[in-house]
């Protein structure tokens, strides 16, 4: 905390009527469980709320919202009922104009002190075991992605076959379908569950040692903390390590001609499988793509975001620019062994400035925290990338069955059905053939889904306010800083940004250097395609697929993030500058501008249009 | 081979016989990362060489015999006449032309003629002010070469001041040996100077350094004439951990004419900016490293980028001293208790979110010229 940021906050945020509902998105409300609005809940009303676009960028589609309310609700049952974190409950969470909002619950005074014991003992027993309960962890994960795998929603018989009758079975095959969706949701569930498990412990651990080192260093920049206990051989890297790895036995083999149209997937394929060599680059190709292909160009929430393994011609074309790297004579493969010597050093220096018990404190701190943190980023791949992209196929091969029964027509539509509603769907479409009667839902789900549809198109027309209502005079809580980078600084920030300063932005100095280029804005993964060599990019996000375009790009500027975030970690490993968590980046600055980013100061200054 | 002429970086060992105290610490600086104004070192086998060869030995032998320390008035004399000898006798060619080479050699790095400084380098406990090691005589702002080579000898001569005959008279010190190096250096032409220090000097937190810098010629800092940008860096990280920009109102610049130092306002578009990048802060803040490093403890150094100098190569250190107000205080910045370690130090965690640990991972300070943060 700064000196500077103790004076009281005075203005304040938007309250959440006072927004403007965009032209055609009246009724919006009504697309989201009556839990998660504002209206009614007249308590929370006037609280602070800050606006989650880090995870969620853009509006929900009505059933979209599951991985929000399994997210944030699985996130507090650690804080509040696992762990027992002394000051923290988990954090509230609302639907607002399809965004969704946020607002830690603090623990009262009066009940911190009483929940020590019990957070000591249990936050100690994991530290006390964290390999073994790691090490079960992954198993527990990756049996409900097996199970998630098995399910299938088969198309319901014309009769019942005979040999069920013989059996004796008397069932007709829609319990399965039924049965399958309640399955598919309870694991989705289940595997958030165990999302959290270790992900708040991660983050306590590196507090640890933050606020140690914070404490025997005053003013040590965060970097350096970040420095000393991030991994290099993360297995969230391995996906793109895996691309660069055939690139470079594509060179070898001499292949590069087959790679001209990495769109028509089979083509490119088949081409290279004619060429001298291309059966062992088939190979090592199907090789890499279990597990590593199981990655997602979005962050896995959303129900249009794209996976490598059903959409080849994404890690195909990143190959191709790789390949063309190689040719260029650059070294595409990460610097891991000066990035492990410059993390030694790191370390080395600021042991060299300590003895005694200080050193002894450190160490234990310092080991805590790098055994801990590779877990905040390697459970990305296991749940946002594997877990959820298997959750989004099966969505996607159960909405087929109705699009077979004429509920909708395209495999996307399903997505304007909350959850609740798609249970609903099954049991009129089951009904509809148990009973021989035409089902409702062919005439009345096209049309409510175009009005929905109509909503949500409606609603994306407008970005976010950052935040609800009068902030804090400070931001305490130690969660909301690291997560998403909320600070009383970042909140003042956003509050003069309302100001109107537009030569340029500031949030935090996410990975240090000066870089200088043209702006290269981008909101989807679908437009990186558009990121030219040299340019910056800023976005609102990046996901860890994007990797790739890393090695393009001079530098980053995201709107949401902190220290930890995906674009600080990546800038840093390939020694480019990063400023996280502007705010309103994406949306100051515009493509072409060219702007000097100083991820040693966290401003991003736009120098010329 | 005998070495006359010795370039601080010609990557040469510092003898300290053959360079003389002074010089020996150039090179050595020099090969520990810490830049001094270049120059070279006329060494002791030279100026042996010239009092050998020059028939010089003898006659100062004879003047010294039974010298009476006491007897001032003949000490006086004598010293005056040794000196004349020395500064007067020819030096045989062979030994003249390398020093004039050398000059011309350090002339030619640079796009115009920079004026030098000639100091004296003792070698030994020879002389009275031997803790100052060869501190005895410098001579600045010389542009000439007959200046400069008439300088040399004045150097030589410095051996033979009545206050070192005394000296060396009274403490039964051998004449036989008795040598002398010279340096010969660039004058610094700072652009911009200061002083840096290994460590923050409000709480003696050694992991940081704390930079002062100001326009022009350092002495206006080191005087207190100036307030000048105040920065406090990581020592590991390199970066700005807090910055204070001073007014820098003035600052000084070398006349080569008149050899002073004369005052001149700064415009206030150059006082309102700090006077370094952020590259050249990581430099100094690596020269102060280094010269800690190299000395094994805390230092106090003091710097000047010169505007002579390709960028980037530029930095000089001055001078280097032990920092000793904060270095020897045993106080760490947080040495009140602790929790032991390790998973049974969850005592830590706790503490740190309940708020005892003011800290939270928060945005690094942002570096608005305007204002100062204090974390």
């Amino acid at each position: 905390m700064t000196a500077a940021s103790a004076a009281p906050s005075v203005k304040s945020f938007p309250s959440p009527s006072s927004l403007p509902v965009p032209a055609g998105a009246e009724g919006w409300e009504e697309l989201y469980p009556y839990y998660l609005t504002f209206r009614n809940d007249a308590t929370s009303d006037d609280k602070f709320w800050f606006c989650d676009s880090q995870h969620w960028p853009t509006v929900y589609k009505p059933f979209e919202t599951i991985g929000g309310e399994f997210a944030v609700k699985c996130l507090g049952q650690y804080n509040s009922r696992h762990l027992l974190i002394p000051p923290a409950d988990g954090i509230e969470f609302k639907i607002h104009l399809g965004y969704l909002y946020m607002s830690p619950v603090a623990v009262p005074e009066d009940r911190i002190a009483a929940r020590v014991p019990e957070f000591e003992r249990r936050v100690g027993h994991y530290f006390q075991n964290w390999d073994s309960l790691l090490a079960q962890w992954k198993e527990k994960v990756l049996a409900t992605i097996r199970d998630m795998e098995d399910l299938e929603f088969p198309a319901l018989p014309e009769m019942v076959p005979f040999d069920d009758i013989v059996a004796g079975k008397a069932k007709d095959g829609s319990e399965v379908l039924l049965e399958n969706y309640d399955r598919l949701i309870q694991l989705c569930y289940q595997n958030w569950q165990y999302h959290f498990e270790f992900l708040n412990l991660g983050y306590l651990a590196y507090l640890d040692f933050f606020n140690f080192a914070k404490e025997v260093f005053p003013g040590i920049p965060d970097q350096g903390i970040a420095k000393m206990v991030q991994g290099v051989d993360m297995e969230l890297f391995r996906p793109d390590d895996e691309l660069k790895k055939l690139a470079l036995l594509a060179v070898d083999l001499g292949l590069q001609s087959a790679f001209a149209d990495t769109d028509d997937v089979d083509g490119t394929l088949a081409a290279i499988a004619a060429l001298a060599g291309g059966d062992r680059w088939i190979e090592a190709y199907r090789a890499a793509q279990d597990p590593w292909f199981n990655f997602t160009v979005g962050n896995g929430f959303y129900g249009h975001d794209k996976y490598w393994i059903e959409h080849q011609e994404i890690p195909l074309s990143y190959i191709k620019d790789y390949i063309r790297r190689v040719d260029e004579g650059q070294d595409i493969l990460r610097p891991v062994d000066e990035l492990v010597a410059e993390r030694d050093r790191i370390i080395e220096e600021y042991r060299s400035l300590l003895d005694g018990e200080d050193l002894a404190t450190f160490d234990a701190k310092r080991g805590l925290a790098a055994t801990a943190y590779p877990y905040v980023e390697n459970h990305n791949f296991y749940i946002e990338h594997r877990t959820m992209g298997v959750f989004w196929r099966k969505i996607r091969e159960l909405s087929r069955v109705f699009v077979g029964a004429g509920f909708w027509a395209q495999e996307g539509d399903l997505l304007y059905l909350n959850r609740n509603e798609v249970r609903d769907a099954l049991f009129d479409l089951v009904t509809g053939w148990a009973v021989g009667a035409q089902p409702i839902g062919p005439t009345y789900w096209p049309t409510e889904i175009e009005r929905r549809r109509r909503i949500v198109d409606a609603l994306s027309t407008q970005r976010p306010a950052p935040a609800l209502n009068t902030p804090p005079a400070q931001i305490t809580e130690p969660f909301t800083q690291m997560l998403w980078g909320i600070t009383t600084e970042q909140v003042e920030q956003w509050l003069a940004d309302d100001d109107g300063d537009d030569t340029g932005v500031t949030g935090m100095a996410a990975s240090p250097g000066v870089a200088e280029g043209r702006a290269r804005v981008v909101y989807h993964a679908d437009q990186l395609g558009e990121v030219q060599e040299g340019e910056i990019l800023v976005a609102t996000i990046t996901a860890p697929s994007w990797g790739p375009i890393f090695g393009r790009i001079r530098a980053a500027v995201t709107d949401i993030g902190g220290m930890m975030s995906h674009a600080a970690i990546v800038c840093r490993e390939y020694g480019l500058p990063a400023v996280t968590g502007t705010g309103n980046g994406s949306t100051t600055i515009r493509t072409g501008q060219l702007i000097r980013v100083d991820g040693n100061t966290g401003r991003v200054e736009i120098l010329e249009d | 081979m005998t070495v006359h002429i010795q370039f601080f970086d010609d990557d040469l060992p510092a003898d300290h016989a053959l360079l003389g105290g002074k010089c020996a610490s150039l090179v050595t600086m020099t090969a520990a990362g810490m830049p001094v104004p270049p120059g070279f070192a006329v060494t002791t086998a030279l100026y042996d060489a010239f009092v050998a060869e020059s028939g010089l030995g003898e006659i100062i032998a004879t003047k010294l015999q039974n010298l009476d320390p006491g007897d001032v008035a003949q000490v006086e004399l004598v010293s005056a006449a040794i000196r004349t000898e020395i500064c007067s006798r020819p030096v045989p060619q062979h030994l003249r032309e390398p020093v004039i080479a050398a000059y011309a050699a350090l002339q030619d790095r640079f796009l115009q003629p920079v004026p030098v400084a000639v100091r004296s380098s003792a070698t030994a406990e020879d002389l009275p002010d031997a803790s100052f090691a060869g501190q005895q005589d410098t001579y600045l702002w010389l542009t000439e070469l007959p200046e400069v080579l008439s300088h040399i000898r004045a150097c030589w001569a410095s051996l033979y001041t009545s206050r070192a005959i005394t000296y060396r008279l009274k403490n039964g010190i051998d004449e036989q040996g008795l040598s002398m190096a010279v340096a010969v250096q660039k004058m610094v032409d700072a652009r911009v100077a200061g002083v840096a220090m290994t460590l923050n000097p409000h709480n003696g937190d050694r992991s940081k350094v704390t930079i002062d810098a100001s326009y022009g010629v350092g002495e206006s800092v080191v005087s207190g004439h100036v307030t000048p940008d105040n920065i406090l860096m990581d020592k590991v990280m390199l970066s700005v951990v807090q910055e204070r920009i001073g007014t820098k109102h003035i600052e000084l610049v070398p006349d080569a004419t008149s050899g002073r130092l004369t005052e001149r306002e700064v415009e206030p578009e150059r006082s309102a900016v700090r006077c370094l990048t952020d590259t050249e802060l990581k430099s100094v803040a690596t020269l102060a490293k280094n010269a800690e490093r190299h000395y094994g403890v805390p230092q106090d150094i003091e710097w000047a980028l010169d505007r002579d100098l390709p960028e980037g190569e530029d930095l000089l250190l001055l001078q280097a001293r032990p920092e000793t107000v904060h270095s020897t205080a045993t106080a760490a910045p947080a040495a009140q208790a602790r929790p032991a370690s390790g998973f049974s130090g969850l005592g830590g965690i706790t503490a740190a979110l309940l708020g005892a640990g003011s800290y939270a991972p928060t945005i690094p300070t942002h570096h608005h010229h305007s204002k100062e943060t204090v974390r």
